[in-house]
Formats: C-alpha cells, structure tokens, sequence
C-alpha cells in the first residue's frame, strides 16, 4: 500500500498539470472557431473590412493554439493509460465510449481546422465561411463528449458489474449520466466565457493604451458582446450543479461549503481557512447555506463527519477557496456585462472609465482563475475516489514508479511550451500591427489586405 | 464474432495511422537529413508545404487506435502500458516536441530561430517511429504478459524489439519519400522528383532488408508468430515484398503511375500480415485473445457502430481535405501577418 501510494500523489500532480493547460487550450478550441466566424460573417455580411482582417489574424493565432492543443491532448490520452491502468483496466470498456464519440468529432475539427485555416487565400468568401461551421459544431459535441467521461467518474452509471469486473454496458446512461446534465452546459459555456473575455482582454488592453480606434473597439465587441450575453446563464448553471451536487456528492459539497456536521440551519461561510475544526478569516453569513440549498434555512445539510476521514477529500481550505474564487470572480465578471448593458441601453456606447476597460482587459485572465478553481472543486472534491464510490485513485495508479521524474519533465517542458506559445503570440500581434503602419502605402498580391484600420476613428 | 470485427477495426485504424501519419514522420526524417539551410530549401519547402496542412489530421488516427484499444480491449491496453512505459513516454516525448516544432516553425522563421525548430521537428520524428515500434516489438514476440503490473526494459530491448523499431523508422521514410516523389512531380520539379526518388530507393531496399532480419528474428524469439508468418500468413507476406520490389523498380525505370498506391499496399500487407499471424492472441504468449481480452457485447456494438459513422462521415471530409490539398488550395495566408517589407517601425 505504501509502494502504491508513493506514486499516487506524482500521478495526480502530473494529471493536475497536463490537464490544468490542456484545458485552457481546449477552451479556446471549443471557442474560438465560432468568434472567428462571428467575425468574418460581419465582414461578409457588412462588407466590414475591420472584422475581415480579425477574422484571418485570429485565425492565425487558432493555427498556433489548436496545435499546442492538440499536442497536449495526446499527451493526456496516453496518460490515461501511462498513469491510470487500473482505472482502464476496470473501466476502459465503459469510459472509453465517450472518449472514442469525441475523437470523431477531433477528425471533423483537425479536418475542417485545416481546410479552414489553410483556406483563407484560395476559397471564396462564402464557401470559406461554411468550413469553419463543422469546427464549431464539433468543437461542441467533442466538449460534450470529455465531460461525458469526467462527469461519469462524478456519478457512474450505466453499466454492471460483478466480481469487479463489468459486465454489460449501456451507452446512453454512461454518456448522459445524472452529473452530464450540468457538468456539459457549465463547461461549454466556461469555455466561451475564457475565449470570448480574453479576445476582449487584448483589445481592451490596447485601447488602454490609448489605441482608441475602431480596429480595437471592434475587436472588443465581437469578444464581449456574445460573452456577455453567456454569463448570466453560467452562473445559473453553476447554482445548479451546486445544488444537485448537495443532493449526489453531499460529501464534495459538505467540504466546498465546510459543513462539518449534519445539521439544519446551516451558515454559508465566505472565504476563511479551515484548520483542526476552526475557521479563520471568513465571513459567516448565518442560514445562508441551508436556504441556498432548499429554499429554507431549515433544509438539512448533510456534514463531511457523515463519512469516516478515509472517505473525505484532502485538503477542505483548498476546495472551499476554490469553490469561493470561481463563485466571487463568476459574479465580478457578471457585473462587468451588466454595467457594460445599464451603459448600453441608456447611452448606446460602452462605457468610459477607465476602471471598465482594465476589467475588460483582466476579464480573460479572471475567466481562465474561475474554470481552473472549478476543476480543482470538482477534481479534488471527488477525492479520494477517482469513479465516485467505485474505485479510489491509489487503486486505478500505476506501480510502475518513476512518476515523479516524469512529473518533473512534464513541468518543464509544459512551462517552455508555454512561454512560447505566449512570446509567438506576442510575436504575431507585433507584426500585424507593423503590417498596419505600412499597408496603406505598399501594395502586394492578389489579395490586399484592407487598408487604414487604424486610421478609422 | 463481433470482437473479431473490432479487432478488424482495431487493426484498420492502425493501418491508417501507420500509412498517414507514419509518412509524416518519414518526412521528417528527409528534413533532418536534407543538410546544411542552403542545399535543404528546396527539399524542406516541398515538405513543408506537403504536411503542414494534413498532419493535425492524420495525427488524430494515433488517438483514435488508443482509444479503441483501451476500449475494445481495457486488459490488454492495460499490461501494454505498464509493460512498455518507458518507450511510450519517450514517443510521447517525441510527439509534443514534433507538434510543437511543427507550429512554431513558420512563426520563428522571422526570428531565425527556424533551424530550432525545424531540428526539433526532425529529431523528434525519429524518435517516436522508433519508440512505438520498440512496443510492438515487445507485443509481438511475446513479452508482454498479462498481468504485468511493472514495466519491463528488457521487454523491449529485444533484439527483435530493436529491429522493427528500426524497421518503423525506414517504413515511414520510405512512406513519406514515395509520396514526395509524387508531390514533387504534381509540381513539374524534375529535381526534387529525382531527389526523392533516390531515397524512396533506399530507403525501399533497408525497410526490406529490415524486414527479413526481423522475420530471422522472430524465427528464433517467437517461433509460433514465425511459423504463422510463413504459414497461414504467407499471402500477405509475398504480397508486402512484391510490392516492395514493384515499387523500387518502377521508381527506377522512372514511371509513377500507381506507385504511392502499391507502396501503401506493401505496407498494410505487412501490418495485416503480423494480425492474421496472431490472430485471435493479442499478446503473444499469453492466453489473453480478442474475445477474452474484450470488453462487454453492447461496448463492442457501439464501437462498431462509431466506426461506421466514423467512415461515413470521414471519408468525404478526408477526400475534401485531400482534394483540396492536391490542387494546392491550401497555402498558408501570409497576407495577415507577414511585414509587407522594408524596416519595421514600431516598437
Ligand atoms: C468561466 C468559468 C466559470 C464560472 C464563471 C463559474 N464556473 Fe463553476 N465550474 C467551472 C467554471 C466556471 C468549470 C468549467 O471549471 C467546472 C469544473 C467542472 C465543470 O463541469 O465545470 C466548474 C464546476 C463547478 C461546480 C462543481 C461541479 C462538480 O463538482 O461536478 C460547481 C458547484 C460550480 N461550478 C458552481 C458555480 C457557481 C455557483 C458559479 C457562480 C458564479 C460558477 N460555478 C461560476
Ligand atoms: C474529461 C475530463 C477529465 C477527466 C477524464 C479527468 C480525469 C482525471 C483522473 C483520472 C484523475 C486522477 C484520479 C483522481 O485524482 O481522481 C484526475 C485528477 C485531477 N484532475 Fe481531472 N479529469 C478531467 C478534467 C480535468 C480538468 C480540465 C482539470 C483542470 C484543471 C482537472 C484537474 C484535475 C486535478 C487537479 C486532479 C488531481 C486531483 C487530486 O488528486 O487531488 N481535471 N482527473
Ligand atoms: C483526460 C481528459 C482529456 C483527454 C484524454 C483529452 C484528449 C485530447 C486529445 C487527444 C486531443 C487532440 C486531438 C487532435 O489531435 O486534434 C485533444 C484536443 C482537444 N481537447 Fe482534450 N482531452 C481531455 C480533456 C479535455 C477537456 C476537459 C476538454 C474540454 C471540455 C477538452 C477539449 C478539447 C478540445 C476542444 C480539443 C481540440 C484541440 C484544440 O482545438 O485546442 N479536452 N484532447
């Protein structure tokens, strides 16, 4: 037992980390395909040549993103075998379903992805349009898809075992099972919340800067407009899964919200850390926690003392912050699309202060802190199983050793990645905006690129 | 039955990876080998341009064999991933330092750090044709058991092991080389055309010399897949070296018709040659086979069922994709990024 548990902990990190920056790119994936054609549909539709030229440079930067995404993607299939054969050996039959639904839809988008990307110079307008469509819809069901996988792990459903090994197989209630119903909404639109707000971050970020020009306040626009409009139904998803959560994995929601004993009456804490049966620092908001549960401070709250600690998460500060951060920033980011409304509806204008365009611009970086908070809730929370009262994770861990050496790796060379990544981002914005100076005067090949987008006022 | 069919698929899909995504990695190993920047522009532009648009795609087949794998047979997937985790890192390895060399290629040119990237693009495509072989290696002449919980370096450190690595490595330039030629002569570039004919040739005649050491090999390290190889498996054994011959000599006298057709012929002879040989054993020397290694009915059925929406929906997305790359309609648009020329002028 202490042979397996030594390689437990290095697994789960190595796990933690790979997925922690798959993620964001998957986000983006999932995301940024649809912005793009958002895009370039008004530069069609209005003959917007401002939007025309988003559209081809943020199709520059997906090139660059979906590779890295795909990249570390596989880096994660294997994982799934490298670091959990036990979890495959027992489960592979039924969670592999999901996973082999969502590399057909990884073919459409690498295909189309390809088509276009590489399409941009030689396709004509329409008909280039329509071959970003199949990304954005495969985009979506391949999401769908994983988290069919993740939130199987949450509530396993769907197939019967005996003697500990299945036996039958229903693919339905695996894809759709109880935890899918929320978890697949809340992760979609998480996605377009990181994508849309930081689109928006680096415009608002330039205007800032006093680049204020209508290349930048459309580069705005088509980032926050249908973000905007998404948040508000994250956060009612987000309560959603929260209750459901009370009511499936009362011991996940018992640690989220430090419930410690079964009681009615229940007060919502508001940040603090919790040390040996004392919380330091936190706001207590008396009732609260059993009203947001069942409407009524007299629901009951089902306490993490329902289980021995064998059974509890690690760790309780760390999900119960987390669970906090996505919560505070989730409504922050709220406020900022609702000013951004009031604003819009009595003046048709965004609004002026400053203090609204450096929200704009951290709104990205705010949206990628409350996904990864909700991954650690979610992740951690479901400890110490890794399918919910099925299999522990020290069971589904390899015995091979050497993970933390292969942990060690994983770290450095995901940090070089992504350095990179972001300087070859960086790199691409310096020359577009180099391209900008000089364009007006030099013209080259059969297809000019529009001209004067900074001189527009 | 049915595991029968998946393992069918199984093997299908392995046979779509190792002929689109292994000629990338062949393609790489010409770049490393194309010399110093300035005798290898021609050479490497060609490459470029002939993969940059297809290997995202072509790599997802790498995905989709793991996932049916551990799917279709989670005991098996299980033991070859413990067995053989050392060279699976190590290609793993390989695959993001290729992926990443590959999409910062184009944007570190302009800062000259394309020999960077290029390089480790080119090394890493060695390494993971290497290391997977190494692994099928270790499958094939039966050192993998079937409830291994420790990885095994001797495993794979066969000298069998060692052989199809290399004998992947060749495989795949060969691969990538014949359809150079091809891409090469679509472009009326006489010059690269007999560039790449040269080393499809050699690269031809090691693949096939690798080949007939591997069998000598396996005559003494796995004599029951040796006997079945020459046995029950003979037809597709002939097969894959008549093509082999067929395609050296038709490069030779200088005719391309049907060349990169034969070529992958040959080489899925060979994969569905080592199936047939095996077949129904998964893991040589156990007794773990395709229906006790598989997974429930109604998992079978419904892998069976995504391959066949699979089919129906990638072949004409391929084709398109394929299509459009053949008339060369996918280029990169330079128009968004690139400096129209003269100084830069801003900091
Ligand atoms: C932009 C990102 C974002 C924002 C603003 C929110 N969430 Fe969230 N949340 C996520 C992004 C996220 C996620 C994508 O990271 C998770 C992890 C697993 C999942 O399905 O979604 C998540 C998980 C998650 C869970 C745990 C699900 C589980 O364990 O299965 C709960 C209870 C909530 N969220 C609740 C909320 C509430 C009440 C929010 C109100 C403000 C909220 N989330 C905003
Ligand atoms: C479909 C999606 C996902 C699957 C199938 C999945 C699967 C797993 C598995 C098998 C483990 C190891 C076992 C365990 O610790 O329970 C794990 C751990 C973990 N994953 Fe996920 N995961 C998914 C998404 C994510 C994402 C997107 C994140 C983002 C940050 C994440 C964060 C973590 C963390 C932090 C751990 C370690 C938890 C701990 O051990 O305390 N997961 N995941
Ligand atoms: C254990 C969990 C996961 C595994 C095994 C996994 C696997 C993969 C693989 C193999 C790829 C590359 C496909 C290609 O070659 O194009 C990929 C890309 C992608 N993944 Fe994941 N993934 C996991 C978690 C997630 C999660 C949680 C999401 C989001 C909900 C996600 C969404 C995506 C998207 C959208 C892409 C497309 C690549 C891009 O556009 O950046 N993945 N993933």
């Amino acid at each position: 037992m202490t042979a397996l548990a030594s390689d437990v902990i290095p697994a789960r990190g190595q796990m933690a980390t790979t997925l922690g920056f798959h993620i964001i790119l998957a986000c983006i994936g999932i995301a940024l395909p649809t912005i793009v054609l958002i895009a370039e549909y008004i530069g069609l539709r209005r003959g917007n040549e401002v939007a025309m030229t988003l559209a081809r440079r943020w199709s520059q930067a997906m090139g660059v993103l979906v590779a890295v995404g795909a990249v570390t993607g596989t880096v994660l299939s294997f994982e799934m075998g490298l670091l959990w054969p036990g979890l495959m050996k027992r489960y592979g039959s039924v969670l592999g379903l999901p996973f082999a639904i969502e590399g057909l839809f990884f073919f459409l988008e690498a295909i189309f992805t390809a088509i276009y990307l590489f399409g941009w110079r030689r396709l004509s307008g329409w008909a280039h349009w329509w071959s970003g469509m199949p990304i954005a819809v495969s985009g979506i069901f391949g999401a769908m898809s994983v988290i069919a996988v993740n939130s199987w792990m949450n509530q396993p459903g769907g197939f019967t075992e005996r003697n500990g090994k299945v036996v039958s197989v229903n693919p339905w209630q695996v894809y759709f099972n109880h935890a899918a119903i929320y978890e697949m909404p809340h992760m979609i639109l998480a996605a377009y919340m990181v994508t849309g707000f930081l689109v928006a971050g680096v415009y608002a970020a330039g205007i800032l800067r006093g680049r204020r020009d209508r290349y930048h306040y459309t580069g705005f626009a088509i980032g926050f407009v249908p973000t905007a409009i998404l948040t508000p139904f994250q956060i009612f998803v987000g309560d959603t899964a929260a209750r459901a959560i009370a009511h499936d994995q009362p011991v996940k929601f018992a640690v989220m919200e430090y419930v410690e004993h079964t009681s009615t009456n229940v007060p919502e804490w508001l940040g603090g850390i919790y040390v040996n049966g004392k919380i330091y620092a936190g706001i207590k908001i008396p009732k609260l926690d059993s009203i947001l549960v069942g409407f009524g401070p007299n629901t009951k709250v089902v306490g993490w003392d329902s289980v021995p600690g064998s059974q509890r998460p690690p760790a309780a500060w760390l999900i119960h912050l987390a669970f906090d951060v996505m919560v505070g920033l989730g409504s922050l980011l709220l406020l900022v699309c609702l000013w951004a409304a009031f604003t819009w509806s009595r003046k048709r204008r965004l609004p002026n202060p400053r203090l609204f365009w450096w929200a704009g611009a951290l709104s990205g970086l705010m949206a990628i802190a409350a996904m990864e908070c909700g991954w650690i809730v979610t992740e951690v929370g479901r400890q110490p199983w890794v399918v919910y009262k099925r299999m522990t994770t020290a069971d589904a861990a390899t015995t091979n050793g050497g993970v933390l050496a292969s942990w060690t790796l994983v770290i450095i060379v995901y940090a070089v990645l992504g350095v990179t990544t972001i300087l070859i981002l960086r790199m691409l914005s310096r020359q577009w905006r180099r391209t900008d100076a000089q364009e007006v005067s030099v013209p080259y090949g059969p297809n000019r690129e529009p001209v004067g987008t900074e001189a527009e006022p | 039955m049915i595991a029968d069919a998946v393992g069918g698929i199984l093997l299908a899909s392995i046979t779509l990876y190792a002929v689109l995504g292994g000629a990338d990695f062949g393609a790489g190993l010409w770049d490393l080998l194309a010399g110093t920047t300035r005798q290898g522009r021609a050479p490497r532009a060609l490459i470029d341009e002939s993969i940059t648009p297809v290997w995202e795609a072509n790599h997802v087949w790498l995905v989709f064999d793991l996932v049916i794998f551990w799917t279709a047979f989670p005991t098996a997937f299980a033991a070859v991933m413990t067995t053989t985790a050392l060279p699976l890192w190590l290609a793993v390895g390989g695959i993001v330092l290729r992926g990443a060399g590959f999409a910062f290629r184009k944007e570190f040119s302009t800062l000259g750090l394309e020999r960077a990237a290029g390089a480790t693009f080119a090394f890493s495509s060695l390494l993971t044709p290497f290391f997977m072989g190494t692994v099928v290696g270790a499958i094939a002449s039966g050192r993998v058991k079937a409830d291994a919980t420790h990885a095994s370096v001797t495993a794979w450190t066969s000298g069998t092991s060692l052989l199809i690595g290399f004998l992947f490595v060749a495989a795949c330039g060969y691969l990538a080389a014949v359809y150079l030629v091809g891409e090469a002569a679509h472009r009326g570039d006489r010059e690269l055309e007999r560039y790449f004919t040269r080393r499809a040739q050699l690269a031809g005649i090691v693949a096939g010399a690798l080949s007939l050491g591997t069998l000598a090999a396996l005559h003494h390290d796995n004599h029951f897949l040796y006997s079945r190889l020459v046995g029950r498996a003979l037809p597709l054994v002939i097969i894959a070296a008549v093509c082999g011959v067929v395609v050296v000599v038709l490069l030779t006298i200088g005719r391309r018709m049907g060349v990169r057709a034969i070529a992958v012929l040959g080489v899925a002879a060979v994969i569905w040659g080592w199936g047939v040989a095996q077949y129904p054993v998964l893991l040589p020397g156990t007794n773990v086979t395709l229906s006790n290694a598989g997974a429930p009915h109604a998992t079978l059925v419904a892998v069976v069922v995504v391959f066949a929406v699979a089919v129906v929906l990638l072949v004409p997305s391929f084709l398109l994709l394929f299509t459009l790359q053949r008339r060369r309609l996918l280029r990169a648009d330079e128009a968004a990024a690139r400096p129209v020329g003269g100084a830069p002028t801003e900091a």
